[in-house]
């Protein structure tokens, strides 16, 4: 690692001013996507402000709905009683994502905001848009295709959001409140909060330099069953080739785009009385069909039928 | 820069670089080095040690952010003359070959114990809201953060499963 200096934030708006005063530093919480980068020498921080244990890290309930803290590792959301019995699909998410270790520092924020898992992104003797703005994307043409973007890439960058609980945050219909530089707080849709690649894949969401995410909002639980079901080179700890949520009439597809992606068309399908194959290719119709990733779509569509009709039979919150 | 954290119950204070990981500081500056370094990337396993009770990957923390926490590593699980009941449980069952993964294997299994009996769930379960039965199947889902290269697996699964009460 190169080095950098460490400061404890004492509260959050001295965090925030801290990571907006200083283009070299980042908020530092699990650690876990972070550090491994800056081990890699991807991430490059001059100076790491130490979130972790500022007072955001329960759950209360609000207006029929959960407000969770940002600073909440991912085991302890997985294992709270309220998500288990109302969100299921959150719960599936969280415990399809990492390893039990990791899940005990990975944090509700710091989850939203990992990096993505592209081979090419961490092959630092390979050009990648992402890492070096620029430089060029060797996954366009590389050796990759099961873990490309098949919504919304650019010619700069296929990369894909690796999170599984952002894509069932989305299908939930949830939004981050947030810490400005200023003082002020606000509230962002989660399937707002990231960006497509573009020209400028190295920018990966609408967050201002220092904002922080306090807390993530959860609706109440929609009416209807809900499904996570994720696909993966490994039964257990890697991240997803494709993954989908379904909570009721919402539905939202992972590691398919550079965020996490609401699949729309299927939802619209859905409330016309497609079947759930139909609605399913309601939304792979509008894929980005290349040389390298035809197998990725096939798998999505039948994951997302499978996932839909699973649904139907799934405990209702 | 300075830090405070107990370590298998005791005090130890480390004025070090800020890039020194938990693990180093074990390692490096405590001269505790049943805890490995294996991959030092969060994927293998073999730094796992318990803070505050709750096992994670010590290659993946910094030193700095434990000011004040409770460290136990394999060292302060059990002493020779008396085994932790994973310990003991890895030897009866001949859980390891090389026992290079094996400090993680135990640490991770004693968390991992204990989050089975707190009720946490799993992505096996068939419904997340159920009460958790630690079957072979649980097991190793919950244990998959440790990486035996030797494949040990199936004596590894029987060793925590004659700890959690069930068939080995």
């Amino acid at each position: 690692m190169r080095p950098f200096t460490y400061e404890r934030a004492p509260d959050a708006l001295s965090a925030v001013k801290a990571v907006a005063e200083n283009p070299g530093a980042k908020f530092l919480a699990g650690g876990t996507n972070l550090l491994d980068l800056m081990k890699l020498d991807i991430e490059r921080p001059t100076h790491l402000v130490d979130v972790g244990r500022l007072p955001f890290a329960g759950v209360e309930e609000v207006n029929g709905g959960l407000r969770i803290g940002g600073a909440m590792v991912n085991s302890k959301l997985a294992a709270h009683p309220r998500v288990r019995e109302l969100y299921p699909v959150l719960v599936r998410a969280l415990v399809s994502g990492a390893s039990g270790q990791l899940r005990n520092k990975a944090t509700t924020a710091g989850n939203l905001l990992q990096r993505t898992r592209c081979a090419y992104f961490y092959d630092t003797t390979k050009p990648c848009n992402k890492r070096q703005p620029g430089s060029g994307c060797s996954a366009l043409e590389g050796v990759h295709g099961a873990h490309d973007a098949i919504f919304g890439a650019s010619k700069a960058c296929i990369a894909t959001h690796p999170s599984d609980m952002a894509v069932a945050l989305t299908a939930l219909g949830a939004s981050v409140e947030t810490l400005t530089p200023t003082g002020a707080s606000r509230t962002l849709a989660v399937q707002d909060l990231h960006r497509l690649p573009g020209d400028t894949p190295q920018v990966e969401t609408d967050l201002a330099p220092g904002e922080l995410i306090t807390a993530v909002l959860v609706p109440p639980p929609p009416e209807g069953g809900q499904v996570y079901r994720k696909v993966r080179g490994r039964a257990s700890y890697a991240h997803g080739i494709a993954s989908v949520a379904v909570a009721g009439g919402r539905v939202a597809f992972g590691a398919v785009a550079h965020k996490p992606w609401r699949a729309a068309h299927t939802e619209d399908a859905l409330s016309s009385g497609a079947s759930p194959a139909e609605a399913a290719e309601a939304e792979l119709s509008k894929a980005d069909r290349n040389d390298h990733n035809a197998l990725k779509i096939t798998l999505v569509g039948r994951l997302a039928a499978a996932a839909i009709e699973e649904s139907k039979t799934r405990r209702v919150a | 820069m300075k830090t405070t954290i107990t370590v298998n119950g005791t005090a130890r204070t480390l004025d070090v670089d800020s890039r020194t990981t938990l693990l180093d500081a074990l390692r490096e500056h405590l001269g505790l080095i049943g805890s490995k370094k294996g991959c030092d990337h969060g994927q293998c396993g073999a730094c796992t040690v318990l803070v505050n009770g709750a096992r994670i990957n010590s290659c993946l923390s910094l030193l700095a952010m434990h000011d004040g926490d409770q460290v136990t590593t394999i060292e302060g699980l059990g002493t020779a003359e008396n085994l932790h009941p994973v310990q003991q449980a890895f030897l009866e069952n001949d859980a390891f070959q090389c026992g290079y993964c094996t400090p993680g294997q135990i640490c991770s299994a004693v968390g991992m114990l204990q989050e089975a009996a707190d009720g946490w769930p799993s992505q096996v379960m068939e419904d997340v809201a159920a009460i958790v039965d630690l079957s072979e199947a649980e097991i190793r889902e919950r244990m998959s953060g440790n990486i035996c290269r030797c494949s040990a697996y199936p004596q590894i699964v029987a060793a925590i499963r004659s700890v959690a009460g069930g068939a080995a």
